[in-house]
């Protein structure tokens, strides 16, 4: 069990208050929907959760001992992986490539050190089916699928033991039937008893798979509620604002 | 992309035999031109295929063959080096200035590829630290690396080279096994590079990064100091060329190399390399210097006017192109 605490954190940017007084939990086996119009702060949330950006006050733990990120590296190290929007995946490389890629498996043949593809590729394969997806791990990414390119990207996270996932609006940009193929995925991840934050704009998917929805507005937390307690109206009135608070 | 262009596409890749992978490449049918114009040549005429003939195709083509391997790899992780031929002249007048001055080849040739190796570095620190473009950073270094090249030698030829002469003009214009010393050169640098691009990290990631510079960012790849490094081998390239070059033609003047960056480039981008980034392989640089040289040396020997040069060399690049274009439209569809 892991567990990831925000305790009142805020972001100023200048004049401009990103954040304001944020609390929230997030625990291991547990879908986060993280909602909230343009601007109410989701990114900045984000970036600070993955020590792109230091919170201007606030104070960050896991599992009770105090973090404090001042670089992405630093956050991965403590198990947090982001998986982004625009996909940060090389098209014109294989997906056990981009699975490893910056680390990468090597083997030694005589004085060299050499890239070891046949171990990196079952290792892959182990992977994809962890996450029962049918990609395949010598494939190159280009001819690939939205849903199997979000498979690669998860894939990722998988390798490197990660506790917290944050993803950032991984069904905007594909078909229907693939965005059923990421919420498999989805759940997959919290089956292996890891946290995952879901960044999306679109309701369908965060009650389909979300069991808590905490939503943003104007930089304020204005809800976090477990699923069953609440209802899409309720979400949008106040992701909105026609609902102040619940 | 709907579901069933999706399972189309795995049914494609898996039913696919290796020789359809085989001539799914642009290098593929690049190399097939050279073979089947060295044939027509042979059979058209009795000069093509003569040992003479031959052995001078081969070390001319060497040359560009060389540098296009190193410009391969700067094309391939997304960026250009338009200062390689400005780097073959200042390399080839280090060495010949310090030989000159009695200096013995094993201080000279250190001395020039040190010096390109310096150029290298100068591209990449102010491409990747200073992130600038590197066509106008290299389009710098064209001019300013040939203007020292003029300083260092006032704008003289040289063609003595004090005690270690006889050597240095071996290295670049003898022949070993009857092999020609540069088409040897050119044979270890390719089977070197082919196996860092392959078996190695740097290779891995240098096509990662030209493929999507951010993502590669984001996955913790040294990105800068990648890109010093892709930048100093093209320079390190053009400096083996210039010392080979030297022992060729026994002298050198400060025109040496001037328009080469265009045929290297050419070279590579008939091979196969992308322009965009992130495709590119050492026996793709080769097959592209081989073919343009086969088109200079058959228009020579077949007596059509060199001017036609220019316009054969040139279409070839354009036709080159748009074949790997039209496949690729195909293929995503």
């Amino acid at each position: 069990m892991s567990t990831l605490q925000l305790d009142n954190i805020s972001k100023h940017f200048g004049a401009i208050h990103a954040l304001i007084d944020v609390s929230l939990t997030i625990k291991s086996g547990e879908v986060l929907g993280l909602m909230g119009d343009n601007g109410a702060g989701k990114s900045t949330l984000v970036k600070v959760i993955a020590g792109n950006f230091a919170p201007t006050s606030g104070q960050m733990s896991i599992d009770g001992g105090k973090v404090d990120f001042r670089r992405p590296i630093e956050a991965q190290r403590a198990g947090i992986e982001v998986v982004y929007q625009d996909l940060a995946i090389c098209n014109n490389l294989s997906a056990a490539s981009n699975v490893f890629l910056g680390r990468e498996m090597m083997r030694q043949i005589g004085p060299f050190r050499i890239l070891d593809y046949a171990g990196m590729r079952d290792r892959t394969a182990e992977l994809f089916k962890r996450l029962k997806s049918e990609t395949r791990p010598r494939d190159l990414v280009r001819r690939m699928s939205g849903g199997q390119r979000q498979a690669v990207a998860i894939a990722r996270t998988l390798l490197s033991d990660a506790r917290f996932v944050l993803m950032d609006e991984p069904t905007a940009a594909i078909s229907v039937r693939q965005v059923a193929e990421v919420l498999n995925l989805i759940r997959q991840l919290r089956d292996h008893g890891i946290a995952v934050v879901l960044i999306s704009h679109r309701m369908p998917d965060v009650f389909d798979v979300a069991d808590r929805i905490a939503v943003l507005r104007r930089g304020r937390l204005v809800a976090n509620k477990r699923i069953a307690t609440t209802s899409p109206e309720e979400i949008t009135g106040l992701i909105t604002g026609a609902i102040e608070l619940a | 992309m709907s579901a069933d262009t999706l399972s189309e596409a795995i049914d494609r890749s898996e039913h696919r035999s290796a020789l359809a992978r085989i001539t799914s490449h642009q290098t593929f049918w690049v190399f097939l031109a050279a073979v089947l114009a060295c044939l027509a040549l042979s059979l058209l005429t009795d000069t093509f295929a003569s040992e003479r003939n031959l052995f001078n195709v081969s070390r001319n083509f060497a040359f560009v063959g060389i540098i296009a391997i190193g410009m391969t790899a700067v094309i391939a992780s997304g960026g250009i080096d338009l200062s390689v031929g400005s780097t073959v002249v200042l390399s080839a007048m280090v060495v010949a200035v310090l030989m000159s001055a009695g200096q013995p080849i094993w201080i000279g040739v250190p001395a020039a590829l040190l010096a390109a190796i310096l150029v290298g570095a100068f591209n990449g620190v102010l491409i990747s630290y200073a992130g600038m473009p590197p066509f106008v950073v290299t389009l710098g270094a064209l001019s300013v690396v040939r203007s020292l090249a003029m300083v260092l030698s006032d704008n003289k030829m040289i063609y003595e080279f004090g005690p270690d002469t006889r050597l240095l003009l071996s290295l670049g214009g003898g022949s070993t096994l009857g092999l020609p010393n540069p088409l040897i050169v050119l044979a270890i640098l390719a089977a070197i590079t082919a196996f860092l691009f392959k078996w190695t990290r740097w290779g891995q990631h240098l096509f990662a990064m030209g493929g999507n510079e951010q993502a590669a960012q984001l996955t913790g790849i040294p990105v800068r100091r990648l890109k010093v490094s892709v930048y100093i081998f093209s320079a390190f390239t053009a400096g083996i060329t210039g010392v080979l070059e030297v022992g060729w033609l026994g002298g050198v003047t400060t025109n040496l190399g001037q328009g080469m960056e265009l045929s290297v480039i050419a070279a590579a981008v008939i091979g196969g390399a992308n322009l965009a980034g992130g495709t590119g392989t050492a026996f793709g640089a080769i097959v592209g210097a081989l073919l343009i040289e086969v088109i200079r040396n058959s228009l020579i020997l077949l007596g059509i006017s060199t001017f036609w040069q220019g316009a054969f060399v040139g279409s070839f690049i354009i036709i080159a192109v748009a074949f790997d274009r039209f496949r690729s439209l195909r293929s995503s569809e």
